[in-house]
């Protein structure tokens, strides 16, 4: 435990003794405030939630959060750390899961830096505050998700570009996974087949928690994604640490 | 002596090419284990086992006891690893570098500040305590990185080429540093610099095509050279060409060659393997009446040895 949490504020503060972390939650808040307020005209709207506000989440994650994952691992490769780190007394899976974090603490900070939007609706209306706290957790989970999605990315290779591409790739597949496109691709196969490509997409498990309403089995899910594909990413380094 | 690293039959591939096979070899507390071999022989690789980082297809290694296999961490903990690239976070501080790695190992507090204040002091880094990693120079780099290795002070430590990048007066140091820590720890380091196997290396151990070939001190190395105990000598008064003939003519003397030292012809003259070489020289030479200006025996040269054992036929 404590090596995980002295590799996880390693990593925090080298996002933010770079500029990537300044500039991240400046992206971040900006593009949010973008979206809600002058493409889903969330003043003319005239509803007292942030479901217009978390709507926008999973695109933004899908470019966002590759940009924060892409350097994890492939960082480590192409500088050789990876052969300093896994040769001090750090577990594969520690590493992988200090990294995670560290990740995820700096989309969480972006996100409770959005509390504007919160006040800004508490003032105008009347809202439903489960409601708002639903939604950001869901939010936070997804994050995790596609964060998890691309350290496992950016175990694959020395590139960073790579890594990026790569993980907004998968993402947008898991994203939309429900879309007729997708599931035409699969129609030559089972039923249960299509069921289950339609039932991980991120799109569909978020829709129901971004207006407020909590089912555990989309909690669950994305929580699942977390776990499997850091998993993945442990068997990848496991395999190739040296590569 | 204990020994403190053992290797047994151990082996390892990248697709088709075999780096290390069936590699044994141990080291004992005390020791200072040079290990040489051309670029790609397996040095690196073999490093790699030995740390933990990299598994061997067969065979294993172990570390104050502890199997890399088995107990990888167990090893982890008692050893120190600089690896070749010296690598470490750019954005980093020496300081803080040093710092990370300690709390890694398990330090904090009073107990992490003065290991850090160690290292620092050994390895000369206080000037750059404070500066980023990515900002240093070759020399400080691979410093900072041998501090890192250093920190807990380890019984065993793997240094893959320590020296490498550095002027001649941070190599001088550091190697000062190798030998000064030598007495109570095993110590393995790689190196293309033979001088270096002079200076600071109990033994020698050359490995080619990932295979062990030599395994000894480096005087005995030495001694396999052809021009081990030959005689370098120049003349005053008489032609090299007249000289030598009559001088590889000698009972002790195998044969005897023109050379040159800084470009003043000299005789080589090899011996028979027999002492007293030298004396039966200078006395010839007094005899004919030729004025010795210079005599030098030769040790042998490392070098010499290493081409020898490791040439590879049509390369």
């Amino acid at each position: 435990m404590q090596r995980i949490l002295t590799i996880a504020g390693r990593e925090l503060r080298g996002y933010f003794t770079t500029p990537l972390a300044y500039i991240f939650i400046a992206a971040f808040l900006m593009l949010s405030g973008f979206f809600t307020f002058k493409i889903s005209m969330f003043f003319e709207a005239g509803q007292a939630d942030l479901s217009e506000f978390f709507v926008w989440h999973p695109w933004l994650y899908l470019f966002l959060a590759p940009a924060i994952s892409m350097r994890l691992w492939a960082e480590e490769r192409r500088s050789g750390t990876i052969e300093l780190l896994f040769t001090l007394p750090v577990g594969v899976g520690e590493a992988v899961i200090a990294k995670f974090l560290a990740g995820w603490a700096l989309l969480g900070a972006s996100l409770v830096l959005t509390f504007p939007m919160v006040i800004t609706v508490s003032i105008l209306g009347d809202p439903d505050m489960g409601q708002i706290a639903t939604g950001y957790l869901g939010s936070l989970l997804m994050a995790g998700g596609y964060l998890a999605i691309g350290c496992c990315m950016s175990a694959l290779t020395k590139n960073q570009v790579i890594s990026f591409v790569l993980t907004a790739m998968v993402c947008f597949l898991f994203m939309l996974s429900d879309m007729p496109v997708i599931l035409d691709f699969m129609e030559a196969g089972p039923r249960w087949f299509t069921d289950a490509v339609a039932s991980v997409s991120f799109l569909a498990n978020f829709d129901s928690i971004r207006r407020g309403v909590v089912e555990i089995k989309n909690l669950v899910f994305f929580l699942s994604v977390i776990i499997v594909w850091l998993y993945a990413c442990t068997v990848i380094l496991d395999a190739r640490k040296s590569a | 002596m204990s020994v403190m690293v053992e290797t047994l039959n151990l082996t390892k591939s990248f697709g088709p090419i075999t780096a290390v096979d069936q590699l044994s070899f141990s080291v004992k507390r005390g020791e200072v284990l040079g290990f040489l071999g051309p670029n790609g022989a397996g040095k690196s690789t073999t490093m790699r086992i030995i740390t933990a980082f990299m598994a061997p297809d067969s065979g294993t290694a172990t570390v104050c006891g502890h199997d890399v296999l088995k107990n990888p961490m167990a090893v982890r903990q008692t050893l120190g690893y600089l690896p070749e690239t010296a690598p470490a976070y750019g954005e980093m501080s020496v300081e803080g570098f040093l710092s990370f790695v300690g709390a890694i190992r398990g330090m904090d507090g009073a107990e992490l500040t003065n290991a850090i204040d160690r290292v620092v002091e050994l390895c000369r880094l206080s000037s750059v305590r404070g500066q980023s990693f990515e900002t240093l120079s070759k020399g400080f780099k691979r410093r900072t990185c041998l501090a890192q290795a250093l920190i807990h002070d380890p019984p065993v430590l793997i240094l893959d080429e320590p020296t490498d990048g550095l002027d001649p007066n941070q190599k001088h140091e550091v190697r000062r540093l190798i030998a000064d820590m030598a007495s109570d720890k095993c110590i393995i380091l790689s190196t293309h610099i033979l001088e270096e196997v002079d200076a600071v290396c109990s033994r020698a151990i050359i490995i080619d095509n990932g295979k062990l070939i030599s395994d000894c001190t480096p005087e005995e190395l030495r001694s396999q050279s052809v021009r081990h105990g030959a005689v370098t000598v120049a003349f005053e008064g008489v032609e090299v060409s007249v000289a030598a003939p009559t001088l590889g003519a000698l009972a002790l003397a195998e044969k005897a060659k023109v050379t040159e030292v800084d470009g003043a012809p000299a005789v080589i003259v090899y011996p028979t393997g027999e002492k007293g070489l030298a004396a039966g020289i200078t006395e010839l030479a007094m005899d004919k009446g030729w004025k010795i200006t210079e005599l030098h025996v030769e040790r042998g040269q490392l070098d010499e040895v290493f081409r020898t054992l490791t040439a590879r036929g049509g390369e």
